[in-house]
C-alpha cells in the first residue's frame, strides 16, 4: 500500500515536471535571462502554497495520514557550504538544463542523452563523498 | 479536458508541486530528489570507499520508488498527454539561442543539438552533458539539497540556509548563461 503511494506521488510529480515545462532546457535558459515569468511563477506559487501548508500543519498540529506527529527538521547552520555548493549546482543546472527531478522525467520521456547527465550526476555525488572532509562547510 | 494536453500554466504547475510536497509530508516523508543520487552511489558500493556513503540505504528505498514514479510520469506525460511538445519561449530568447547555434529553439522540448540521438556521437555535446551532470551531482550534495529540497521544501519551512542555497543556484546559473555560454557555444 505504502509502496503504491510513493509510486503514485512520483508519477504525479513526473507528469507535472513535464507538463509544466520545468523539465525543458529552454525554460531554464529563458529563466536565467529573465525573459519569462513562467519558471518564477511555478517556483513562487509552489513556495507560497508550501509556506502556507507548513504553517497550517505547525499551528494546528496536524497529524500525518498515519497518525504520526509531523516534524520539520531545521537545516544545519552554515554559510559557505550553501553558497559554494549552490553556485556549483547552479552552474550545472544552467548547463545541463536539468536538476535531479527533471532528469528522471526526461529519461522516462525518452531522451536518451539525459542518461549521460544522470550517470555523471551520480559520479559528481561520489566525488563529493570522497572530497567532503577537505571542503569548507 | 483539453487543457491537460496543452502546456500547463505556471499556477497549475506550482500548485501541483506544492501538492506533491504536501502528500509526502502527510505520509511522514520529505520532498527532496538529489538525496537519491547518494543512495544510488551506496547501492553501487561507494560505502566501501567513503564514509559519506555508509548509511542504511534501505531506509531510503521509498524515495527511489518516487523516482521510479517520476520516470513513469515523464513517459505518460510525453507519450499520452502531449500533442505538441515544442516549448514556446520568448522570441527574444529564441533569437539569442539561434545566434549561439541552437536552431531547435522554439520548435522542440529540448535542444536537439544536445539531446537528439545524434548528439550522443558528438564529443562536445557529450562533454557538456557530462560536465553539467557532475556539477549538479557535486553541487547538490555539497549544498545539501537541490531545487526540490531547498527551493521548495526548505523555503516552505522558512529556512535561511535554503535561501542561501537558492541564491547560490542563481549566482551559478547566471554566471553560466551570461558569462560562460558565449565562450562554450
Amino acid at each position: 500500500m505504502r509502496t503504491i503511494s510513493y509510486l503514485l506521488i512520483g508519477i504525479l510529480f513526473g507528469i507535472t515536471l513535464f507538463k509544466s515545462e520545468a523539465a525543458s532546457w529552454f525554460r531554464i535558459y529563458e529563466m536565467f535571462r529573465f525573459e519569462s515569468f513562467h519558471m518564477y511563477g511555478i517556483i513562487g506559487t509552489a513556495v507560497i502554497l508550501g509556506i502556507s501548508i507548513v504553517q497550517v500543519i505547525k499551528r494546528f498540529k496536524i497529524k500525518s495520514f498515519y497518525g504520526q506527529k509531523i516534524i520539520f527538521y531545521p537545516k544545519e547552520q552554515s554559510i559557505s557550504r550553501y553558497i559554494i555548493g549552490g553556485i556549483i549546482f547552479g552552474l550545472g543546472w544552467a548547463l545541463a538544463g536539468a536538476c535531479p527531478g527533471p532528469m528522471f522525467t526526461l529519461a522516462g520521456a525518452g531522451f536518451l542523452p539525459i542518461l549521460i547527465v544522470i550517470l555523471f550526476a551520480i559520479i559528481g555525488t561520489f566525488l563529493y563523498g570522497l572530497l567532503k572532509d577537505k571542503l569548507p562547510h | 479536458m483539453n487543457w491537460i494536453f496543452e502546456p500547463w500554466p505556471w499556477y497549475t504547475s506550482g500548485a501541483m508541486i506544492a501538492l506533491v510536497m504536501f502528500l509526502l509530508i502527510m505520509i511522514d516523508k520529505t520532498f527532496g530528489m538529489s538525496s537519491n543520487l547518494r543512495t544510488l552511489c551506496t547501492i553501487c558500493g561507494a560505502d566501501k570507499t567513503a564514509d559519506f556513503f555508509k548509511f542504511d540505504w534501505k531506509a531510503q528505498r521509498w524515495n527511489l520508488i518516487v523516482v521510479l514514479g517520476v520516470i513513469i510520469g515523464g513517459f505518460i506525460a510525453s507519450f499520452f498527454l502531449t500533442n505538441d511538445p515544442s516549448v514556446t519561449i520568448n522570441p527574444k530568447t529564441v533569437e539569442r539561442l539561434n545566434e549561439l547555434g541552437f536552431q531547435s529553439a522554439g520548435d522542440a522540448y529540448l535542444p536537439t543539438e544536445l539531446f537528439g540521438l545524434s548528439a550522443m556521437y558528438n564529443f562536445k555535446s557529450v562533454l557538456i552533458l557530462a560536465v553539467g551532470g557532475i556539477l549538479v551531482g557535486f553541487g547538490a550534495r555539497y549544498a545539501g539539497g537541490c531545487t526540490s529540497g531547498h527551493a521548495i521544501s526548505g523555503l516552505s519551512n522558512l529556512q535561511v540556509p535554503s535561501l542561501l542555497a537558492v541564491i547560490g543556484f542563481f549566482l551559478g546559473g547566471l554566471f553560466m548563461i551570461h558569462i560562460l555560454f558565449p565562450l562554450i557555444f
